[in-house]
C-alpha cells in the first residue's frame, strides 16, 4: 500500500556568498514511514533541514505539508505545525529541570499568569509513560546522563504531537540498549502515522529501521529509494559519487619492540580501573568498547589531562610520570582529542597558528622572539606532508572540513616530534573519501616508527587498521585480540563483560 | 517549604563523609560571615544590641532592590554596570520631584510636590527604560552587557550631571524634601522597645523590601517570564528553538532590574535625603556582591531570591560588623574585594567537572 505524502519538499534551493548548499533537492517523506536522509558531511542534509524549519531562509522551491504550502519562519513556527526535530547537538537548560525543558517556550498556564506545576508535572508524566522513559521529571537536567537527556529531548518532539518528526544523528550517544528503545518509539510514531526523517551515519540502523532512504551528495539530490532495494555498497557508491572498493588502505606497518609498558592504570575521579597493557613501535594498537567504557579515559589518564589515580608507565623501561600534558608532551606523547571543535581547533585562529601551537619554543629566536620564517617552514611542510587542503597558511582553520582540520592537528603533535600518539576518534565526522585519507596517514607514522594507539567506537574502522584491539568494559580492560583474527562478535562480547 | 525541607533532611540521612565536606565547601563564605560576626559579637556586645540588629535589617532592605534587579542580569550570564548611576539619577529626579514648596532653592519651583504614586512611577519608568535600552543592545546586538551597561553607565552619569544643573538647583544637593515623601519612606512601620527606655523605629521601607522580594520570588518561579529568563541564562540556543523571544526576555530582564533601581532610587532620595550627583554610586559593586555571595551563579541560570536575600544581609553584616570591630575604613574595600574573589572562586567549584 503506498502510504500518501505528507511532507513534499520540491527544488529547494539555497545559495551562500560563493556557494550553491542547495540545488534543487526534493524530499518526499510519506505518513507511517522512516525517511532515512543519507550523505557526507556537507552534503547539505542540515541545511535542508534548516531550510525546512525556517532557520534559514531558502532561495527557491516550495514545502507542502499535509497538501497545503508552508513557509515556516522560526523553529517556533513549525513546532507549531507538528514539525519537530531531535537535535544531535543537545540544545537543552541544563540547569534546569526535566519538565521544565520539556515545555519550554510552552508552560501550561493558569489565571493568565501562572506556571502550573501541577499540569506540568501530569503531563510529562503521560508522555514518559506513553514512552516507556523512566525519568523523574523534576531531575535536574544537567545530572543525568548524556543518553536519558537525549530521551528527553525525544519526548519534547513528541509532546507537539508532531506529525514530522526529524532525528538528526540520534544515536550517537545511545547504548545498543537504548538504540532498541529509540527504535521502539520511532515504530510506535511510525504506526500513528508519522513522517520520521531520520539522519544518520550508521548505515545498519538506516537498513533496519527505514521505509525510503534519499541520498544526497554535494547539495544535490542523488535518488530516492525504498531501503529493501539498497545494499551498503551501494548506499556508499551513491553518497561518494565513485565506488570505493577499498575501505581501508593495505597495512604495511611491522611493529618492533615493546616502548610504551602500562601497568595498572587508574583513574582518581573516572572509573578507569588497573589497565595494563603495552605499545610496540611501529603499531597501531586500537581501543574499542561502547560509550562509557572508559576508552578515552586510557588515553586521557595516560596523557595527564585526567588525575592518575595509581599506575606505572614506562617508556624505553624508564617510568615517566605525564602527570600534565605540558609533561606528556616533553616525554615524547601527543593526543588527538575527541571532540575536535571543542577541544581540538582554534576555531578562529588561522591554519598556520593551529599548526605551529604545540612546539612554539622550537621557534624561538634568541629565546625572545618567534621566527615567522620558521613558523611558516613548518607550515607548509605540514600542509604538504598531511595532504592538507588550503586555500593559505592564514585561512581560519573552522572554515576548513574537518578532515582537513584532522590533518592540521595530526600535522601539528607531529612537529612535536611524538614517540607516542593518541588518537582519539581520529575520523570523528570525517567524509568517507576523508577517512581513507586518514587511516593511510596512520599507517604511514607507524610505518616511520611511532607507536599509535587509536580509540574508535567505529569497529570496521579498527579491524582494517589496528594491529591489536584492546576491548574496554566497564571502565576495565576486558580483554584483547589480534585484528587479523577477530570478529567484531568477538569485540562486543569482551565489550558486554563487565557492563 | 515542607517540601524542601523534607528533601533536606532525606539528604542529610545520605550525606557520607565527602558530601559533609562539599556542603561545608560550598557553604564556607556564609560559614565564615557567621562566625566573624559571632566573633564581633563577643568582642563588642553592641554589635547585637537590637539598634544594631534593626539598622543591619534597614540597610539590608535599603540595598536588596537593586539586587534582586542585578540578579537577573547575572542568571542571563551578564551583569550590569549601570545600577549605580540609574539609582542616582532616579534619586535625584524623585528628589527633586518631592520638595516642599517652601524649600528656598526648590528645583522646579513651578510643578509644587507631585502625588507620590507618580513619582514612583517616574522613578522607575525612567529606571526600566534604561534597563530596556540596555537590553535592547544586549539581546538585539548581541553585546556583552559588561559593554553595554559600561556605556550605559558613563552616559547616565552625564545626563546625571545635567539634570542636577536644571532649574534652581545649581549642580546643589537636592533636599528639603517633602513630608509626605519623608513620611512615606521613613516613618516607623512600629517600634521596638530598646534596653534604655527609648524605642527604635523600623522604618517603612523594610515593609516595602519585604513585598519586593515576595514580589520577584513570584516572577522568577511562577510566571512565564520567569522560566524563559532561567533557561535563557542556562542555554540561550535551546530557548531560542523551544520558541522563546529571546530579544523580548532579555530586554524585560533589564528592563525589570532597570524598574528595580528606579525603586531602590526612589527610596534613597529619602532614605540619605541629601540628593548629589554622587548618590547611588557603586551601588552595582555592592549588589552584584550580594547576588555572588547568595549563589547566582555567573555560569547562568542560576539563583534563588532567598540567597540572594542572605548575600545582601551577610554583605551589610560584615560592614557593621567591622565598623563595630574598629577596622579602618579603609580596609572596607580589600575585604569586600576579598569576599567577592573568594565567593566567585568557591561558586565555580561546583560547577567544574573533575578529571
Amino acid at each position: 500500500m503506498e502510504q500518501p505524502a505528507l511532507l513534499e519538499m520540491r527544488g529547494i534551493t539555497k545559495e551562500f556568498p560563493g556557494v550553491k548548499a542547495l540545488d534543487g533537492v526534493n524530499l518526499t517523506v510519506r505518513a507511517g514511514t522512516v525517511h532515512a536522509l543519507m550523505g557526507e558531511n556537507g552534503a547539505g542534509k542540515s541545511t535542508l533541514m534548516k531550510c525546512l524549519f525556517g532557520i534559514y531562509s531558502r532561495d527557491g522551491g516550495t514545502i507542502t505539508l499535509d497538501g497545503k504550502e508552508v513557509n515556516f519562519k522560526s523553529a517556533k513556527e513549525a513546532l507549531e505545525n507538528g514539525v519537530a526535530m531531535v537535535h544531535q547537538e543537545l540544545n537543552q537548560a541544563l540547569t534546569r529541570s526535566v519538565q521544565d525543558n520539556l515545555w519550554l517556550g510552552r508552560y501550561p498556564k493558569v489565571g493568565g499568569l501562572m506556571v502550573s506545576e501541577r499540569i506540568m508535572a501530569q503531563r510529562t508524566k503521560e508522555i514518559f509513560e506513553q514512552l516507556e522513559v523512566n525519568v523523574n521529571p523534576k531531575t535536574i537536567m544537567s545530572t543525568m546522563p548524556v543518553s536519558q537527556r537525549q530521551m528527553v529531548e525525544i519526548a519534547k518532539a513528541v509532546s507537539y504531537d508532531a506529525k514530522i518528526v526529524v532525528f538528526d544523528e540520534p544515536t550517537s550517544s545511545l547504548t545498543e540498549s537504548e538504540v532498541e528503545h529509540l527504535f521502539r518509539i520511532i515504530n510506535m510514531l511510525r504506526d500513528k502515522g508519522c513522517g520520521i526523517i531520520y539522519i544518520s551515519h550508521k548505515m545498519e540502523e538506516i537498513l533496519r529501521i527505514s521505509d525510503d532512504v534519499t541520498i544526497m551528495r554535494d547539495g544535490t539530490w542523488v535518488a530516492t529509494r525504498p531501503a529493501k532495494e539498497l545494499t551498503m555498497d551501494e548506499i556508499i557508491k551513491l553518497m561518494v559519487g565513485r565506488e570505493l572498493t577499498n575501505r581501508f588502505p593495505a597495512k604495511t606497518n611491522e611493529p618492533g619492540e615493546v616502548i610504551l609498558d602500562v601497568e595498572n592504570l587508574s583513574g582518581k575521579y573516572t572509573r578507569l580501573k588497573e589497565a595494563s597493557f603495552h605499545l610496540r613501535k611501529g603499531e597501531i594498537l586500537g581501543i574499542a568498547g561502547l560509550d562509557g567504557s572508559g576508552r578515552t579515559e586510557v588515553l586521557e589518564n595516560l596523557f595527564g589531562v585526567m588525575t592518575k589515580e595509581s599506575g606505572t608507565i614506562k617508556l624505553h623501561g624508564k617510568e615517566i610520570k605525564n602527570r600534565t600534558p605540558r609533561e606528556s608532551i616533553k616525554n615524547g606523547f601527543a593526543l588527538l582529542t575527541e571532540e575536535r571543535r571543542a577541544t581540538g581547533i582554534f576555531g578562529i585562529r588561522d591554519i598556520k597558528e593551529n599548526t605551529v601551537i604545540s612546539n612554539l619554543k622550537s621557534y624561538l629566536l634568541g629565546g625572545i622572539c618567534l621566527s615567522d620564517k620558521k613558523m611558516k617552514e613548518d607550515t607548509d611542510w605540514a600542509i604538504q606532508a598531511m595532504h592538507i587542503k588550503t586555500p593559505s597558511q592564514s585561512t581560519q582553520i573552522r572554515s576548513l572540513s574537518g578532515g582537513n582540520q584532522q590533518k592540521v592537528i595530526i600535522g601539528r603533535w607531529l612537529l612535536t616530534k611524538p614517540e607516542v600518539l593518541l588518537l582519539d576518534e581520529p575520523t570523528r565526522g570525517i567524509d568517507v573519501g576523508a577517512k581513507y585519507e586518514i587511516y593511510q596517514l596512520i599507517i604511514d607514522l607507524a610505518n616511520q616508527g611511532k607507536g599509535i594507539i587509536m580509540v574508535s567506537s567505529e569497529m570496521p574502522e579498527l579491524l582494517g587498521v589496528c594491529d591489536r584491539i584492546l576491548v574496554m568494559s566497564g571502565g576495565r580492560l576486558a580483554g584483547e585480540v589480534d585484528a587479523r583474527n577477530t570478529s567484531q562478535e568477538e569485540i562486543l562480547t569482551l565489550a558486554a563483560k563487565y557492563v | 517549604m515542607s517540601q524542601e525541607s523534607k528533601a533536606l533532611a532525606e539528604k542529610a540521612q545520605k550525606l557520607s563523609g565527602k558530601q559533609v565536606g562539599d556542603l561545608l565547601m560550598n557553604n564556607m563564605l556564609v560559614i565564615i560571615m557567621i562566625v566573624a560576626a559571632i566573633a564581633i559579637a563577643i568582642y563588642r556586645p553592641a554589635f547585637v544590641s537590637a539598634s544594631s540588629i534593626i539598622n543591619i535589617i534597614s540597610l539590608t532592605a535599603a540595598y536588596l532592590p537593586a539586587a534582586l534587579g542585578i540578579a537577573g542580569c547575572i542568571v542571563l550570564t551578564g551583569t550590569d554596570l549601570s545600577a549605580g548611576r540609574a539609582v542616582g539619577l532616579t534619586a535625584c529626579v524623585s528628589a527633586s520631584l518631592l520638595q516642599t514648596v517652601t524649600a528656598s532653592n526648590k528645583m522646579w519651583p513651578g510643578i509644587g510636590t507631585l502625588p507620590i504614586p507618580v513619582v514612583i512611577i517616574i522613578a522607575m519608568g525612567i529606571g526600566a527604560l534604561v534597563g530596556a535600552f540596555n537590553g535592547f543592545f544586549v539581546g538585539k546586538f548581541k553585546l556583552h552587557p559588561f559593554i553595554v551597561t559600561l556605556g550605559t553607565q558613563l552616559i547616565l552619569y552625564t545626563l546625571l550631571l545635567l539634570y542636577v544643573q536644571q532649574g534652581n538647583n545649581g549642580g546643589g544637593t537636592i533636599g528639603s524634601l517633602d513630608e509626605s515623601y519623608t513620611n512615606f519612606v521613613r516613618a516607623p512601620l512600629f517600634s521596638i522597645p530598646a534596653g534604655n527606655g527609648g524605642s527604635i523605629p523600623i522604618p517603612c521601607y523594610v515593609l516595602y523590601s519585604i513585598l519586593l522580594a515576595v514580589i520577584m520570588w513570584f516572577i522568577w518561579n511562577k510566571t512565564t517570564f520567569g522560566k524563559n529568563m532561567f533557561a535563557l541564562g542556562s542555554n540561550e540556543e535551546a530557548a531560542r528553538v523551544s520558541g522563546v523571544n529571546v530579544l523580548v526576555t532579555t530586554i524585560m530582564v533589564f528592563a525589570l532590574a532597570g524598574a528595580m533601581y528606579g525603586w531602590t532610587g526612589f527610596i534613597e532620595g529619602a532614605r540619605v535625603a541629601a540628593n548629589n550627583a554622587n548618590t547611588g554610586l557603586n551601588y552595582e559593586l555592592d549588589a552584584i556582591a550580594a547576588c555572588v555571595i547568595g549563589g547566582v551563579s555567573f555560569v547562568g541560570g542560576i539563583g534563588k531570591i532567598s540567597g540572594i536575600i542572605i548575600g545582601v544581609i551577610m554583605l551589610r553584616l560584615i560592614f557593621v560588623g567591622l565598623t563595630f570591630a574598629g577596622i579602618d575604613q579603609n580596609y572596607q574595600y580589600l575585604i569586600k574585594g576579598a569576599i567577592i574573589l573568594f565567593a566567585c572562586a568557591l561558586d565555580m567549584r561546583k560547577y567544574l567537572a573533575k578529571k
